[in-house]
């Protein structure tokens, strides 16, 4: 699709990792890039009655059906204003298949040194405890690095 | 190298093929010992594993194999009668000749195992009848036993010869040829003349490429290399000679061999394929253009056939399943002393590869099930006056698209009653479901989870999957299953499965912006109901929605709100958020379903076309749902759900129970002492008399007839007992109905308590209705409750304890063991209707009852009288139930004081808090057998205080 983003390829030099980074409400969030198999604009969504909270619908990706899951609802944030934009797809790979996360916006992908990496702060509550595996401190800002196969399991398990 | 190993993989599927085969062989044999063509055939395979396997210097298998057509040969040759002792010993050899190929699969060598035990029993078998000219030396035997064959199939039909010989060039020593050997096809040319000769070629061939591979224990070179070639061919060729009828097999040059991977791929194209024919096909009706039309069409049409081709390519007979089941039978019915035929009817039925593999495993499971636990012994059988042999009955056929398969033993059955007790007794139901259930559905609780009616656990069956296990299995790909029995009859277990799995037909339909797809194989009709009709048709009973189809009641769903309900707060927000019931211009449409042999009609919006939808499965994340089958992409690129029908209609019972509980709920409030029941209405003389249908055990009709007195009363013959009857006119002291009809039958009324009856007679019974009643007490007759209007008539409701009571002493007296504590269950309940219902089953069972109207009034009466159990309903004015628990237990008198809460729904039941006390235990107020089972149980043993710490 013309507004797939190819993932760049290695490139990452030793002690550094490579995110795909978005904004989620005000978070700063990452995820590894070789977890990430595309990142797509706004696709059309069929919505699944029943389902969980967090699971806003499903994307028809070249023939693939893809289960999109609203990020803001698994971080147990409120859901976008009205006047907000569309979110947009970063679409993971998972032990479930692929797996289409709901982001707010697009950053970019970075490459982080490990030197800045430093676990979750204790004080962080509920569930971002757990599906944050650990912060990057970036010039001016704070990269999240989150843990997608966390956030599946305990989606799985809801 | 490469090519040793492709025809080593050669020979390990030949291999594999024939010896399952050879399972069914030996079971037919057994039956016809005489059947000299079984016997060939078998001989014949054996004897080309041996051969072949001498070529690849396999010596435990030729050894084994060896010996076992020594054995054979004898008992081609008469020189011994196949007794059962045989046969396990050679079905045993097949075993380990099946053992031994799948180590050299996996290892690419025979192992260490010598198995000399079965060589011993497989040489003492041999020598049993001493004959050891013609045992000893197999070779010699074998081809003395070529002459005469070849001989028999010079005379027979050229014809019937030529099959023979051209598999044999494909399947036999073929083999053992290199693949480049360009005598294959040579070979097939090759007149049928001369069977023999021709299979020798390339025996010849075959050693002169690759020298020296005979390793060749007894026998020596020369002959093995004719036998090797010879033998099987003139087998062969005997064969289509003696079962001239056999249909030929398929002929080498006209099949291939295809790897099932390609034929996946093929699968899944055709599919993607059918996708954008439908994408097409919608955006050519925007075009008026002539030929796109018709092209569009033409690909239609070729879409349409090279799907149905393809998908026969993966289509094979069930009777690849089967086949293992009479070795299976066999095996355990001489395990377990049993004597069991198998019958199969239909073994030619085809289904998709993936669903033959998907149900084998469930298959052996329930076949060895029914063998196990169905089939009794032949002792057993005799006594009940059955023949000493079970039979179990496999059936295949295709119905509707879909194939069912019946698996029928005529063994023990199951007994209803065994099933209900175990299901409660291991939770699977709780005894309020136990009540409503139907015989049926009961009977199909052993596919429930945690169900195991095996008591105890055999070595045939018990481990391994479960019957829960095969269902999900069935259903998952999507199947259903039923189980019907007759206690002493026997067992039908009824499998329904779709041919594929991979493309179904769908007809869609829209619920607010959202497409959905329900399966074609569980639609029934459609209906439509326009404007006008479409408020009037559709009844409610007791908040649930029904529609008369053709006279009888339709159970209705509506889909918006099942799909709107709790839970997807998500489905509203995408735009299907007006869930109103009927579309824009008032018309309804129902689309009538099938699931689990229940019908019942689904409410939707719009209802489009059937279409051929790709099926998709669902990720993980969706699968607590329930009310999915998968998904699939529409025409115009967006996805549709695939609705589950038989989640629908779980949930929709669910639904419409929590619906109809939030009615009661605020009904109450509104009103205290005024509640929906359901009442049975009937007449007796001219009264109109009512009973809570909650106490109502069955209705019966018996011709007069069949009335016979007993003493000074009537009595009928009811499923093997004396029913009592109460004539209800006299007892109320009504005017008799005129007797008129002596040919009418007689209307009962039937209650029952435990494995006590009695029937009422009444004069006609008139109808069920939900009502809100509020009952007048007005105790001026004795057997009148008291007076109420329903249906907008003053109908009276009878006082059952006293009817029963006034005549059937015995009835207390058989349930005075109840009674023997000489206290009294107090009833704490606001309502009034709710206290009399309950006390009147309670009196029926012979307790002693006092009532209290609110918690203030519980405590007087704790006060005064001695109580052995209360019973507080959850919704009891005053303080409360919880309140007057508290009250109850701080007294160290009451502390041990039984207490059970009645529920209205399971709602209420569930509501769950932080308490101080918790009663011991919690029942719904109607369902009669759990509460009493539930008081006696309490009342003997007395408080079990860790009970209530359990509910925590």
């Amino acid at each position: 699709m013309e507004n797939t983003l190819e993932s760049g390829g290695a490139g990452a030099s030793r002690g550094n990792r490579q995110y795909v980074t978005f904004f989620v409400s005000d978070l700063f969030l990452g995820v590894e890039v070789q977890t990430v198999q595309e990142m797509l604009l706004y696709q059309h969504m069929t919505p699944v009655p029943r389902a969980a909270r967090t699971v806003k619908g499903l994307i028809n990706l070249r023939g693939q059906i893809v289960t999109a899951v609203d990020l803001r609802r698994c971080l147990q944030l409120d859901d976008a204003p009205p006047e907000n934009e569309l979110p947009i797809n970063v679409v993971i790979r998972s032990e479930v298949g692929a797996v289409s996360l709901l982001a707010d916006s697009i950053g970019d992908v970075m490459d982080v040194s490990e030197d800045t990496f430093e676990p979750p702060p204790e004080t962080l509550s509920g569930v971002a405890q757990e599906l944050v595996t650990g912060v990057y401190k970036l010039d001016g800002r704070l990269l999240l690095a989150l843990s997608t196969e966390k956030m599946l399991r305990r989606e799985a398990v809801n | 190298m490469d090519d040793l190993q492709s025809i080593l993989d050669e020979f390990l599927i030949e291999s594999s093929e024939n010896l399952a085969r050879l399972d069914l062989e030996f079971v037919e044999l057994e039956q016809r010992p005489d059947d000299d063509d079984l016997l060939s055939s078998i001989f014949r395979t054996i004897h080309t594993i041996r051969g072949t396997c001498g070529f690849f210097e396999f010596g435990t298998l030729e050894a084994i194999a060896h010996r076992a057509e020594n054995l054979l040969s004898q008992l081609r040759e008469h020189e011994k009668r196949l007794t059962p002792a045989l046969t396990t010993l050679l079905l045993e050899t097949v075993d380990v000749i099946k053992q031994i190929l799948k180590q050299i699969e996996d290892s690419g060598s025979e192992g260490p195992e010598s198995y000399d035990e079965l060589r011993t029993h497989l040489q003492a078998a041999c020598d049993s009848e001493p004959d050891a000219a013609r045992a000893q030396d197999s070779a010699g035997d074998a081809s003395a036993q070529t002459k005469p064959d070849d001989e028999k199939s010079d005379d027979a039909e050229p014809g019937n010869a030529e099959p023979a010989s051209a598999e044999l060039s494909n399947a036999e020593p073929g083999n053992a040829e290199p693949p480049e050997s360009p005598e294959a096809t040579a070979e097939s040319a090759v007149p049928e003349d001369e069977p023999s000769a021709v299979s020798a070629a390339p025996e010849a061939e075959v050693a002169a490429v690759l020298p020296p591979p005979l390793d060749a224990p007894p026998p020596p070179d020369a002959p093995v290399t004719v036998n090797q070639g010879a033998p099987p061919a003139a087998a062969e060729t005997a064969e289509s000679k003696g079962r001239g009828a056999t249909p030929h097999r398929s002929v080498a040059d006209s099949t291939i061999r295809v790897d099932v991977t390609l034929l996946d791929n093929l699968m899944n194209l055709a599919g993607e394929l059918v996708l954008s024919r439908n994408q097409i096909l919608q955006h050519s009706i925007n075009y008026d253009d002539a030929s796109l039309t018709a092209t569009s069409q033409r690909l239609n049409l070729i879409t349409t056939e090279l799907q149905a081709e393809v998908m026969k390519t993966r289509m094979q007979p069930i009777g690849v399943v089967w086949n293992k089941f009479p070795r299976v039978v066999r095996d355990l019915g001489q395990a377990s002393g049993k004597q069991i035929t198998l019958k199969m009817e239909g073994e030619e039925t085809e289904l998709d590869k993936t669903i033959i593999e998907a149900i084998k495993d469930p298959l052996t499971h329930i076949v060895r099930n029914s063998c196990d636990h169905g089939v009794e012994g032949p002792s057993d059988r005799v006594a009940k006056g059955k023949p000493a042999q079970g039979t179990l009955i496999l059936r295949a056929y295709h119905e509707g698209g879909q194939v069912n398969i019946e698996i029928l033993d005529d063994g023990a059955g199951i007994d209803v009653a065994v099933i209900r007790e175990k299901a409660l007794q291991k939770g699977v139901i709780t005894a309020d479901q136990a009540q409503r259930m139907g015989e049926r559905e009961i009977l199909n609780l052993v596919f429930a989870a945690g169900f195991s009616t095996a008591a105890k656990i055999t070595k045939v069956s018990g481990r391994g999957v479960g019957m829960d296990v095969v269902k999900t299995h069935i259903e998952k790909i999507g199947g259903s299953i039923d189980l019907q029995s007759a206690v002493g009859r026997g067992t039908t277990i009824r499998i329904k499965i779709p041919l594929t799995l991979a493309i179904i037909p769908a007809l869609i339909v829209s619920v607010g912006s959202e497409k959905f797809a329900i399966p074609q194989v569980n639609l029934l009709e459609l209906v439509r109901l326009e404007e006008s009709i479409s408020q009037t048709s559709i009844e409610w009973i007791h908040g649930s929605p029904v529609y008369r189809l053709r006279g009888k009641l339709l159970p209705l769903i509506y889909l918006n709100k099942l799909l709107a309900a709790e839970g997807s707060a998500e489905a509203s927000a995408e735009g299907s958020e007006e869930a109103s019931a009927e579309k824009a211009d008032g018309a309804l449409n129902i689309v009538v379903l099938q699931a689990d042999d229940r019908m019942f009609g689904l409410v939707v919006e719009e209802v489009y076309d059937t279409q051929e939808i790709v099926v998709k499965p669902l990720s993980e994340l969706l699968k607590g749902t329930n009310c999915y089958a998968g998904a699939t992409i529409m025409g115009d690129g967006n996805v549709a759900l695939i609705l589950d029908v038989v989640g629908l209609v779980q949930l929709g019972c669910v639904v419409n129970e929590t619906r109809s509980q939030a009615i009661t709920a605020n009904e109450r409030q509104a009103d205290t002492g005024v509640e929906r029941q359901s009442l049975l209405l009937f007449r007796s003389g001219t009264r109109r008399l009512s009973v809570p249908l909650a106490l109502v055990g069955r209705l019966e009709e018996f011709p007069r007839s069949e009335v016979e007195h007993a003493g000074d009363r009537d009595v009928v013959q009811y499923r093997g007992q004396i029913l009592a009857l109460i004539p209800l006119a006299q007892q109320l002291g009504l005017s008799p109905a005129a007797e008129s009809g002596e040919d009418e039958p007689v209307q009962v009324i039937v209650f029952s308590e435990g494995t006590r009856r009695v029937g009422l007679v009444v004069d006609e019974i008139l109808d069920i209705v939900d009502e809100a009643v509020t009952i007048r007490n007005q105790h001026e007759q004795p057997g009148i409750l008291g007076s109420a209007v329903v249906g907008g008539l003053v109908t009276d409701f009878i006082d059952l304890h006293y009817l029963i009571h006034n005549l059937e002493q015995e009835w207390f007296s058989g349930a005075a063991a109840n009674a023997e504590t000489g206290g009294g269950i107090l009833i704490a309940d606001g309502s009034h209707f709710s206290r009399n219902l309950v006390r009147n089953y309670l009196e029926m069972a012979g307790y002693q009852v006092l009532e209290a109207a609110n918690s203030q009034e519980a405590m007087d009466r704790l006060q005064r009288e001695r109580v052995d159990v209360l019973l507080s309903r959850l919704d009891l004015p005053g303080e409360g139930p919880f309140e007057l628990l508290r009250r109850v237990r701080v007294e160290p008198q009451w502390h041990s004081l039984p207490a059970v809460a009645l529920a209205s729904g399971p709602e209420e039941m569930a509501q769950q808090g932080e308490r101080e006390f918790e009663f011991d235990d919690y029942q719904m107020r109607f369902d009669k057998d759990a509460t009493l089972s539930s008081i006696s149980r309490l009342a003997a043993v007395g408080r079990e205080p860790q009970l209530a710490e359990q509910r925590k």
